[in-house]
């Protein structure tokens, strides 16, 4: 999967919580495609999970399904106690993942 | 309560009046009545496109931006390693093109300048059109003259391939027998099944289109137009399609390049 | 001269061809009826799996959708339950269906209490004007229901 795009906010207060958008690149396939030339349907090939986790435990997680749009994008949120660092994972329907991190500078 | 007198309260309207016809309620995006596609789209696609980070384009830009400076071909260069920054190198050719180039005797539009660099500099292979990364690159050259003015050069040696332009977007084609000007001209601002019918402005391609879940070019949505009306299309890249090209870059004079646009 | 007689009393070419055709429409139509029947209650069962036999209240669940969806490819929706978790009590998760897509799932959130909101955007697949229908489930067994109508249509020349 290419690199997903992943924005937080450059500094966050402690105990607020704080907006987490994330972006990547996936067709979503939704397996209802029909193929033109060959009249099959084109086999369902989506990314059906996505984790967010903050210093390794896990904060926000979603369940993907065919119905979410191509180049999914995500909007939620975080709240911290201190400083830490974001890792984001996306796992499609091949068992292919793509991750991104990104720091949390608790100010 | 004292009213103001007439004369200034009537002088007063007057001046916000104009005021407000010449700013235009669509700003940047509408010049002399010509209206850029952002203005028929929804607010929700409006605000998609306008949001640096939500606008699903610019994960095209991004990945445009990592092929700059790949190294490719049998020389063994990149884009970077002849034209530098991109942010400077680039900025103003997506306002200007397609232009005429002497080597061809004819228009060349960003697709095939990339394609002409990789196969006579860089003697790497030219990239299939509408391939992702063509369409990526391309993305990425045009958004650096991002808020620029469209500004086509149609005069000297461009000239005649301006009016073969012209003459294609006024011919009716197709076993519906259309030109572009009965819906984009003659047309614009009505609605079409459940769509309102822009004014067919080229400034934001290559385009995140909702309809197609990705980044296509310009030559891919004039394609679809042409199937339409259900006439031929012609090949992307063709001399009809960069022709055409150059007049809607100059219908599109003065609204701003918005690549990557997020359209229906 | 006597006038033809039928041999098939009552029952002329015509009136058979009549008769299929109605049978076919019939057909037709009942085919798509039990289409949308059959989609409402693959949609109502999903629903129903997560709801179980908790009560159900309209809570402090928002669902934010065009009114007119722009593309059905593509449709910026927003869910928010509640506020700023407070205590113990959390919002556990969030499940959005579309119950006339092919298939009602479209995405399920699932909280910390160290998300500290559940407030998430997205953009959805809508594959005709339908209900779209948010379940919020809470730490403390609460279920929250709210469902917004979204109109799709079919733009332009079909290009």
């Amino acid at each position: 999967m290419d690199k997903p795009r992943v924005k937080v906010p450059k500094k966050v207060k402690a105990g607020e919580p704080f907006e987490v958008k994330v972006l990547i690149s996936h067709k979503m396939e939704s397996g209802q495609r029909v193929d033109e030339a060959t009249g099959q349907k084109i086999p369902r090939m989506i990314i059906n999970r996505f984790e967010a986790r903050l210093d390794g435990e896990l904060v926000f997680s979603a369940t993907l399904y065919p119905a979410v749009s191509a180049n999914p994008y995500l909007a939620f949120h975080v709240v911290a106690e201190k400083s830490g660092e974001l890792s984001f994972k996306w796992l499609d329907d091949s068992g292919d993942t793509a991750t991104a991190t990104a720091k949390v500078a608790v100010g | 309560m004292r009213m103001l007198p007439r004369p200034a309260l009537v002088a007063g309207l007057l001046v916000a009046g104009i005021g407000w016809a010449v700013a235009g309620e669509w700003g940047a995006y509408e010049v002399d009545g010509r209206r850029s596609g952002y203005t028929y789209a929804a607010a929700e696609t409006r605000a998609m496109q306008d949001d640096e980070f939500e606008n699903a384009g610019l994960l095209w830009v991004e990945k445009g931006a990592e092929l700059w400076s790949q190294a490719d071909g049998a020389e063994g260069q990149s884009c970077q390693d002849c034209h530098g920054d991109a942010t400077e190198s680039m900025r103003g050719v997506g306002a200007r093109y397609p232009v005429y180039a002497e080597e061809r005797g004819k228009l060349i539009n960003i697709e095939q300048r990339i394609n002409q660099c990789r196969s006579e500099r860089m003697q790497a292979e030219p990239w299939r059109w509408e391939s992702e990364p063509l369409l990526a690159l391309t993305t990425y050259v045009r958004h650096q003259s991002h808020g620029m003015a469209v500004s086509p050069v149609i005069d000297g040696p461009a000239a005649p391939f301006f009016e073969q332009g012209k003459t294609f977007y006024t011919t009716r084609r197709g076993q519906l027998d259309l030109a572009c000007v009965h819906c984009h001209e003659m047309n614009s601002g009505n609605m079409l099944r459940a769509q309102r019918l822009s004014q067919g402005m080229s400034n934001g391609f290559p385009t995140y289109r909702l309809k197609w879940q990705g980044v296509g070019s310009l030559h891919r949505r004039i394609r679809g137009c042409n199937e339409d009306v259900r006439a031929e299309p012609y090949a992307p890249g063709s001399d009809e399609y960069v022709n055409v090209e150059l007049y809607l870059a100059w219908r599109a004079r003065g609204l701003p390049v918005e690549t990557p646009a997020v359209r229906n | 001269m006597p006038e033809p007689v039928s041999h098939c009393r009552g029952l002329t070419r015509r009136r058979l061809l009549e008769q299929a055709l109605a049978a076919c429409g019939c057909l037709a139509a009942g085919l798509a009826f039990a289409d949308d029947a059959a989609r409402a209650a693959a949609a109502q069962a999903a629903i129903d799996a997560i709801v179980g036999d908790r009560g159900v209240a309209d809570g402090e669940l928002e669902l934010t959708t065009p009114a007119i969806a722009e593309n059905g490819n593509t449709v910026p929706i927003a869910v928010a339950a509640g506020g700023r978790f407070r205590g113990d009590t959390y919002v556990k998760a969030i499940h959005v269906f579309a119950v006339e897509n092919p298939t009602p799932e479209v995405v399920s959130f699932h909280f910390t209490p160290q998300s500290g909101l559940a407030q998430v955007s997205t953009r959805i697949r809508l594959a005709k004007t339908q209900q779209v229908v948010a379940i919020a489930e809470l730490s403390d067994g609460q279920v929250w229901r709210t469902a917004n109508e979204v109109k799709v249509t079919i733009g332009g020349c079909g290009g």
